[in-house]
This record gives C-alpha cells, sequence and structure tokens, in this order.
C-alpha cells in the first residue's frame, strides 16, 4: 500500500461526520445507530434495499425525519438541533428521491429557488452552460419537464446555490439509458471539481466506477464499508447484501 | 330599455351591489385559501380579523383622531401584526398535529375576540362615517351610485390584482407557490420557511383586515360581522377551489355578481345561491373550478 492510497481522513475535519444516528417516522424506528464520514472531495455511495434506510439517512441529515437522534457534524459543526434550511446554509445541496421539482413554478424559477449561500456559487451562466437544455425550457412549467430535465433541474439548483456537499438519492433511477449516461458524466466532472458527494444508489454498475467508497446500509444500520480498491473483493458480499 | 322583464337600471344595480359584495369575498378568500395554501390551516378567525380591521379603523377615528386615509394603511397592518403574533406564539405550536386541532384554535380564537369585542362595545354597531371625499353619488350614466362604493370596488381590484402579481410574479411569490406544494423541501433548500409562514399569515391576516377598513362604512362595526361574511367566504374557497390565485379573486367577484343577480330574479334565492352553486361544482369538480386535482 503506498502513501498516496492513504485515506485522508486524520487530518482533515470530515465534510460530514454522522454518529449514533438514530431515526423515526411516527413510531417505526427506522434508523438503528448509523456512524461513517465522508472526507471533503469524498464520493460514497449508500448501498442497500428498498426499505433499508438509505433515504431515511439523508433526510435525517437533512432533519426531515419525525425524530432524530445522534449527532451529524457538518464540517465539524453540530447540526443536531438546527433547522431544515440552517443545515442547508452550511454548505449542503440535497436532491430528494422523487426529484422534488415544484410544478407550479416555472424552469427557471425552480433553479433560482434555493438562495445561493456562497459568493463563489456557480454563476447563472455557467450553470446554463453546463445544462443546455434548462435554458432552452427555462419558461416552461416545472412538471412538463422530461424525467431526465427534471433531474438535471433538480441537480442544477442545488449547484446554484454554492453547496460544496451534495446529497443525491437515486438519481438515475427511471431514466433512459442515455440520461443515466449524461448523469454519469456529471456526476464524474462534479468529482473532478471537488465536490463532496453522498450518493443513495441501488445500481451499484452506476456508482462502482465513481464512488471512493461504498457503505452498505441493512436493516437501518451500517453492515458493511468498502474503499473503492477493494470493491472486487467484495464485491460477492455487497450481492448478498443487496438480494441480487 | 328591459331585460327579461325587467329596467336594466334595475338589473345594473344589482350587478353593481353585487361586484362590491363579491369584492369583499375576493379579498377575504384570497387572505384564506393563501393561509391554507401555506399553513395548511383552516383559519375560522378570519371573520373575526375583518371584524378586528373595521374595528381598528373605529378606534383610530374615535381616539386617536385618525382619518379614515391612514386608517386605510395602519389598521390593516396593526391586525396584521395582531395575526403575526398569533402565528408566533400560538398557532405556531399545533403544526404537525391533525388539521383539526388549528381548525378548533382558530374557531376558539375567533369566539374569544367576537365576545371581548361584544364585552366592551356591545352589539347594536358602530357607525364609522364615509370620508368626506367620496360622500355623494356618483352619476355613471345608467345610475347613481355612492362615490364609496366605487371606490370599494376599485381598492379591492388593485389590492387582489397586486396581490396575485406578488404571489406570480415575484421571487418571494415563487417562495410561496413552492411552499405550498411542498414547504419541508423547500426549507431542506435554504428558504426559512418559518418566516415564510409567519408572514404569509399576517399577509392573509392584514387583507381581512383591509377588507374590515373598506366595509366600516358600509356596515356597521359589530362584532358578528366578520362570522356572518365567513360562511359565504368558504364557499367561495370551494367552489374555486385551491391552488389558482387568480381563480380565487374571480370565484370572489363572480359570486357576488351571481348573488346580486339572484336578489333579482328570484329574491328568495340570494341567500343560498351560493351554497347551491357549492353543491353542484363538488358534484361536478371536487377540487374545485380552478382547483388542481389531487
Amino acid at each position: 500500500m503506498t502513501a498516496q492510497s492513504l485515506p485522508q481522513a486524520p487530518l482533515t475535519t470530515p465534510a460530514l461526520s454522522v454518529r449514533d444516528l438514530h431515526a423515526w417516522y411516527g413510531h417505526s424506528h427506522i434508523l438503528h445507530g448509523i456512524s461513517f464520514d465522508v472526507a471533503p472531495g469524498e464520493v460514497v455511495a449508500l448501498l442497500g434495499r428498498n426499505g433499508s434506510g438509505r433515504t431515511t439517512t439523508l433526510r435525517a441529515i437533512m432533519n426531515l425525519v419525525g425524530r432524530r437522534e445522534g449527532s451529524i457534524l457538518v464540517a465539524g459543526r453540530e447540526t443536531a438541533k438546527l433547522q431544515p434550511h440552517r443545515i442547508s446554509r452550511l454548505g449542503i445541496g440535497y436532491c430528494p428521491e422523487e426529484r422534488g421539482i415544484f410544478a407550479s413554478l416555472s424552469c427557471e424559477e425552480n433553479l433560482l429557488l434555493p438562495p445561493r449561500i456562497r459568493d463563489e456559487a456557480m454563476r447563472d451562466d455557467e450553470i446554463y452552460a453546463l445544462f443546455p437544455n434548462l435554458l432552452r425550457r427555462r419558461d416552461a412549467p416545472g412538471t412538463k419537464l422530461s424525467g431526465g430535465e427534471q433531474q438535471m433541474l433538480a441537480i442544477a439548483r442545488i449547484l446554484r446555490t454554492g453547496a460544496r456537499t451534495l446529497l443525491l438519492d437515486e438519481i438515475s433511477e427511471g431514466l433512459a439509458p442515455v440520461i443515466v449516461d449524461a448523469l454519469f458524466d456529471l456526476i464524474l466532472k462534479l468529482r473532478e471539481l471537488g465536490f463532496t458527494i453522498l450518493l443513495v444508489e441501488q445500481n451499484l454498475h452506476f456508482t462502482a466506477p465513481l464512488a471512493d467508497r461504498f457503505i452498505v446500509i441493512e436493516r437501518g444500520k451500517v453492515a458493511l464499508e468498502v474503499e473503492a480498491r477493494d470493491l472486487e473483493a467484495s464485491t460477492a458480499a455487497i450481492d448478498r447484501l443487496l438480494g441480487v | 330599455m328591459t331585460i327579461l322583464g325587467l329596467p336594466i337600471q334595475v338589473l345594473l344595480g344589482q350587478l353593481t351591489i353585487g361586484l362590491i359584495n363579491g369584492s369583499f369575498y375576493a379579498l377575504l378568500s384570497l387572505g384564506l385559501a393563501i393561509i391554507f395554501g401555506l399553513l395548511n390551516v383552516i383559519n375560522f378567525a378570519h371573520g373575526a380579523f375583518f371584524m378586528l380591521g373595521a374595528l381598528a379603523a373605529w378606534l383610530a377615528l374615535t381616539v386617536g383622531a385618525v382619518n379614515y386615509w391612514w386608517a386605510l394603511a395602519l389598521a390593516p397592518l396593526a391586525t396584521g401584526l395582531f395575526g403575526i403574533i398569533v402565528e408566533r406564539l400560538l398557532l405556531r405550536r399545533l403544526q404537525g398535529l391533525d388539521h383539526l386541532y388549528s381548525l378548533l384554535f382558530t374557531f376558539g380564537l375567533a369566539l374569544a375576540i367576537e365576545g371581548t369585542v361584544r364585552d366592551i362595545y356591545g352589539t347594536s354597531g358602530l357607525a364609522y362615517p364615509v370620508p368626506a371625499a367620496l360622500r355623494g353619488p356618483v352619476d355613471l350614466g345608467f345610475m347613481r351610485l355612492p362615490a364609496y362604493r366605487i371606490w370599494v370596488v376599485a381598492v379591492a381590484l388593485v389590492v387582489c390584482f397586486g396581490t396575485w402579481a406578488l404571489i406570480e410574479k415575484t421571487r418571494i411569490g415563487s417562495y410561496l407557490r413552492a411552499g405550498t406544494e411542498n414547504a419541508r423541501l423547500v426549507q431542506a433548500l435554504g428558504i426559512n420557511v418559518p418566516l415564510l409562514v409567519t408572514l404569509t399569515y399576517g399577509f392573509g391576516v392584514a387583507l381581512a383586515g383591509l377588507a374590515g377598513v373598506l366595509a366600516a362604512p358600509i356596515y356597521q362595526v359589530q362584532p358578528q360581522m366578520g362570522s356572518s361574511m365567513l360562511i359565504i367566504i368558504f364557499a367561495v374557497v370551494v367552489i374555486g377551489g385551491l391552488g389558482s390565485t387568480m381563480g380565487t379573486i374571480l370565484t370572489g367577484l363572480t359570486l357576488g355578481v351571481i348573488e346580486g343577480l339572484a336578489k333579482v330574479f328570484y329574491p328568495q334565492a340570494s341567500s343560498t345561491v351560493v351554497f347551491m352553486i357549492m353543491v353542484v361544482v363538488l358534484l361536478l369538480r371536487p377540487a374545485g373550478l380552478f382547483g388542481k386535482e389531487a
């Protein structure tokens, strides 16, 4: 093992540090003590079956669940008691599974909805250069956009805020292969630009070449954590947990 | 000239009176719809806030010698501020609970406000004079109408369409529209939704307060003036459906006019025509005329 391949964790503050996270919806206890770190610039994939608690993990980080316990540090800052908009303003961009494009807003209104949180955020023309379709469709109502356009819009609007840590939930789900390829290239580009990304995915083929690390969630707990370089050796274990 | 056996003057006269009632319906149902959209609160106190607006104008004039024109700005502001305090201190605690709790709370609040006002000022009604500049009739050619009533329609139309523009054409309006669809997500995208909720409630209440000031010289200021109106306002919101600002405004105006016409053609039905329309609309389009089907 060379020094270069060592994780950079010890000296830098993690972009995101989750400790013993529990979450409830009403009376159902969904997360049972999840802990993991994401280093700045790292791409981490959360894998798991449907209902294992991956989406809930992202929602709990944003404080969108009924109740949560445990500690979530964003760039070293405790967010346990913060409301969602305060957490977002610490530099977290959240893209929900259902994409969350607002029907009563135009494409451009959707894009401009989240406030800018940093001055160095991408300018509108840079966003439109990255997503030319959104410029063409700027006046269309949000839900008249195709599924792929909606997904691009959901990512574009959090990039525009200047968020450096992105929580992306099932972005490739239900989209045509050509769109999935475009999303793949987009994540690759964001990774090169140094974004920290926590990716919830079901599709290991999509995430395998993208992520630095894979965390498998099972029944609301971390069942397995695998570095990218060990992925091949662990494929059997992951497949077993994913039930494929 | 006659239409359907009636002199056109009579017809136009009732149409105009209907339009005045419709102006109040539009102003009140607009606030009610905005509040329900974002807060999911069925604001039963809306009629009480309408009355408070009228009372604030009366108090300003009687106690503070503040004239109508100042009251037109200050009374809605004071009513809205009162709404903001109610939301921050009380209504907020019911967030996340069943609709029924906020409904019962606002219903109780309305009773408390009306009871207090009745206790202090009685039920006989406090007269508010029409401002000097708007006294006397205006000749519209086909009929003479009190200038004040034309003023009411004009102000209501300007404020309604101003509100429409605010909601549909501005950044803050896009927050409100998005929040009406999914407030939690809007908050996760970095917008201070609790503040938006407070301001929206305050704004809706201020609209009711403004309607109250406009109404003060027409009706007398009395504790029940709002609650009798409120039932029709709810019917307007149900008929118009939620999800369209313009739809709510137009429904309010139209129902006022229809009510006015009913008074001419079949007076017995004038107090029930709105509810009969509501029944038909609910049967044919459960989400309302302009509502988005869920």
